[in-house]
């Protein structure tokens, strides 16, 4: 997006998305600096390179649409809202994180702010995410769910029910495909016989659209326009596949360069055209740093938090098999 | 436990009439409760257990659904996640293979794993099928698979008091419950109170009460260790019959009392033995006993092989009031006695004769 285009937005929504995108990179910078102590007690499968869809779709969306996501999570939680301490608690298995220590980076949630939950299992809170949306339908409520998944998730047999299902009766959701090519080691090109993913959901007679260059401006212009619609009433379920890199490995806090299934050539388009510093570069200096430092206190405090909070006790562990009222 | 009823208000139900019955009354309750499946809505309305709810409560909250047994289970957890209760209906339990991710990754672990912010609120029905020829993919027992997972409950109620009571409570449950029917229970009549009440979870029911020997059947093998019962009392032998109905959770000091009681205990499943909720059952009771006096216990189950469809090996298959009468009585009798009883017409197995 060139430089006239980019006057259009306004400053208020530059720096939000900025703010959201910043914050989510250094929150998982920390996570990848810090991993090497003995804080962090979870696998963690970092976004950086891709936070411009989770901020670009969340920035979009209203207090009380919700969210599906992946173990891939990070990006979403924080992007929807997220509690940030409750997040590294979590992170950190301690009993004031979001799942009580129990779910770990890969099932974040917080049902207050949206954000549904995640899984480990490739493709599984896509269907969750149709039937939350049936059921906003049935009580007419003009919200909606966003479902979150990668490339990898567009293989498995229950996408293609739950497209189909959510089609079929119209349900509220904005399916959002977050394609970085990968599925851990293993390019699309070798998986799957054709890439054209939007051509198979159109298939469905679903509207599909694929955004080229992660751009959030476009990325964020375009959840704002298919939520209008999907507000307004019956335009059913859209689809949205976002291109996009993972810089890091798969899962842990480095990069996977050196393993040589992909260079880092390969990805030196995506890294050169970083939405961090493209946003940082449209906010005025003192701005920018006024921002930047809120987003170092507040991380700060969070893992601070985090370390202070206790582990669960013993009796925590029969805990929450059921459900307590 | 509510399910005290007044005598007044008791009526002879099928247990298709009593989950029927228990269906309808949820939904007219709570408006939050959905019931789907593919075929719910079609004329033959899952053998008659959803008839008139699609025109008594709407297209939205009754309907079929597309063959996506994965993504529908997926859409129930998503459903029960926005505050719904679904019912979701298969045919056969075989079918539910096929949303076993669903089940065990997502419904069983959403309180657990997302610290107890979510909660799943969801009945999944199955019916089990038997004989004219139902065959290796359309009789199989598989309600251990859910009793070994932490986060589900599992019932199978054996009649139409039971149906009803075990409906209603699954559906008011905030967690998800496998409701396990067997197609040969559909014919059985029985006394259905009128108003709601509940069979809540972990309470088995002493069907029959007696003294020589414990014999607890599980689904429809409840029937044939009624009719075993019956057997054994010709021949002078006092069998107490236990039906567990939640086998998670599971009401394991019942039983444990009972064969105290009796000092033996055959566990008679409607599936395999190895692994099976039998082999559960058995191995509760051990424990229980252990470092006193343990019941002489057996389990009985479906033979080691898929279920074949010829009548001649089908028989085989099974346990039936017979073998498991000889069973019994050889335990009671400290050994083989080599006695099976001649088969009695007011015993008989009622068969599924067909036509589909």
């Amino acid at each position: 997006m060139n430089e006239s285009a980019m006057r259009l937005h306004d400053a208020a929504l530059v720096e939000r998305l900025y703010r959201s995108l910043y914050r989510i990179r250094r929150v998982e910078e920390d996570i990848a600096r810090r991993y090497p102590g003995n804080d962090i007690k979870s696998p963690v499968h970092l976004s950086i390179g891709q936070e411009a869809i989770a901020v670009g779709v969340c920035e979009a969306l209203a207090p009380d649409d919700v969210v599906f996501g992946t173990y891939r999570g990070h990006a979403m939680y924080l992007a929807k809202g997220g509690d940030l301490d409750r997040m590294i608690a979590e992170l950190f298995g301690r009993v004031d994180g979001c799942a009580r220590g129990k779910g770990g980076s890969m099932h974040l949630v917080d049902v207050a702010r949206g954000v549904m939950g995640t899984s480990a299992v490739v493709a599984t809170t896509i269907p969750n995410a149709v039937g939350y949306a049936y059921a906003m339908k049935l009580r007419r409520e003009p919200r909606i769910v966003v479902s979150f998944f990668g490339d990898g998730a567009t293989e498995e047999g229950v996408f293609y029910e739950s497209i189909n299902f959510a089609a079929l009766k119209r349900v509220p959701v904005l399916f959002v495909c977050e394609n970085n090519g990968w599925a851990i080691h293993t390019h699309q090109r070798q998986r799957q016989a054709t890439l054209d993913i939007c051509g198979r959901v159109r298939a469905f007679g679903m509207d599909a659209q694929r955004i080229e260059d992660g751009d959030v401006f476009d990325i964020h212009g375009t959840v704002a326009a298919a939520a209008a619609r999907m507000r307004a009433g019956d335009s059913g379920p859209l689809f949205i596949e976002c291109m996009t890199s993972r810089w890091r490995e798969h899962v842990g806090p480095g990069e996977d360069f050196e393993l040589g299934f992909r260079s880092r050539e390969d990805e030196a388009r995506w890294i050169e055209d970083d939405a961090v510093a493209k946003l940082a570069a449209l906010i005025p200096e003192r701005q920018r740093a006024a921002v930047d430092a809120a987003v170092h206190a507040e991380i700060e405090n969070a893992f601070t938090r985090a370390a202070a909070s206790p582990f669960p006790d013993a009796d925590e562990l029969h805990r929450h098999v059921f459900h307590e009222r | 436990m509510s399910d005290e009823a007044s005598p007044m208000s008791v009526r002879t139900l099928s247990y298709v009439d009593a989950i029927r019955e228990a269906t309808d009354r949820e939904m007219a309750r709570d408006a939050s409760v959905l019931l789907f499946g593919l075929d719910v809505d079609d004329p033959k309305a899952i053998l008659g257990t959803t008839q008139g709810l699609v025109a008594k409560y709407g297209p939205e909250r009754v309907f079929g659904t597309p063959l996506s047994e994965d993504a529908m289970t997926g859409a129930a957890i998503g459903m029960a996640l926005a505050g719904l209760r679904p019912i979701h209906v298969h045919i056969r339990m075989d079918f539910v293979m096929l949303a076993m991710n669903q089940l065990v990754n997502m419904a069983a672990k959403s309180s657990y794993m997302f610290g107890g912010q979510q909660h799943v609120p969801l009945v999944v029905r199955s019916i089990i099928g038997k004989s004219w020829g139902q065959g290796a993919q359309h009789s199989q027992g598989l309600y251990p698979f859910f009793m070994h997972v932490p986060g589900l409950k599992v019932v199978a109620p054996s009649t139409p008091y039971d149906a009803k009571g075990c409906m209603s409570a699954a559906v008011r449950d905030d967690n998800p419950v496998m409701f396990v029917e067997h197609r040969i229970l559909y014919y059985r009549q029985g006394p259905v109170p009128e108003n709601d009440y509940q069979v809540e979870p972990g309470r088995a029911r002493i069907a029959v009460a007696g003294s020589d020997v414990t014999l607890v059947g599980i689904s429809y093998m409840q029937l044939e260790c009624l009719r075993a019962q019956r057997y054994l009392e010709s021949v002078g032998v006092s069998a107490e019959v236990i039906d567990p109905i939640w086998l998670a959770p599971l009401d394991v000091d019942t039983i444990v009392a009972s064969a105290r009681r009796t000092g033996r205990l055959v566990v008679v499943d409607n599936g395999w033995t190895t692994c099976g909720a039998g082999a559960e059952i058995l191995a509760a009771v051990g424990e229980a006993c252990a470092g006193g006096p343990a019941p002489s216990m057996q389990r009985m189950g479906f033979a080691p092989v898929p279920c074949p469809t010829t009548p001649s090996l089908e028989a085989a298959f099974y346990p039936n009031a017979r073998t498991i009468a000889a069973c019994a009585y050889d335990l009671v009798h400290g050994g083989a006695q080599g006695w099976l009883p001649a088969e009695r017409d007011d015993l008989k197995s009622i068969e599924f004769k067909g036509p589909f």
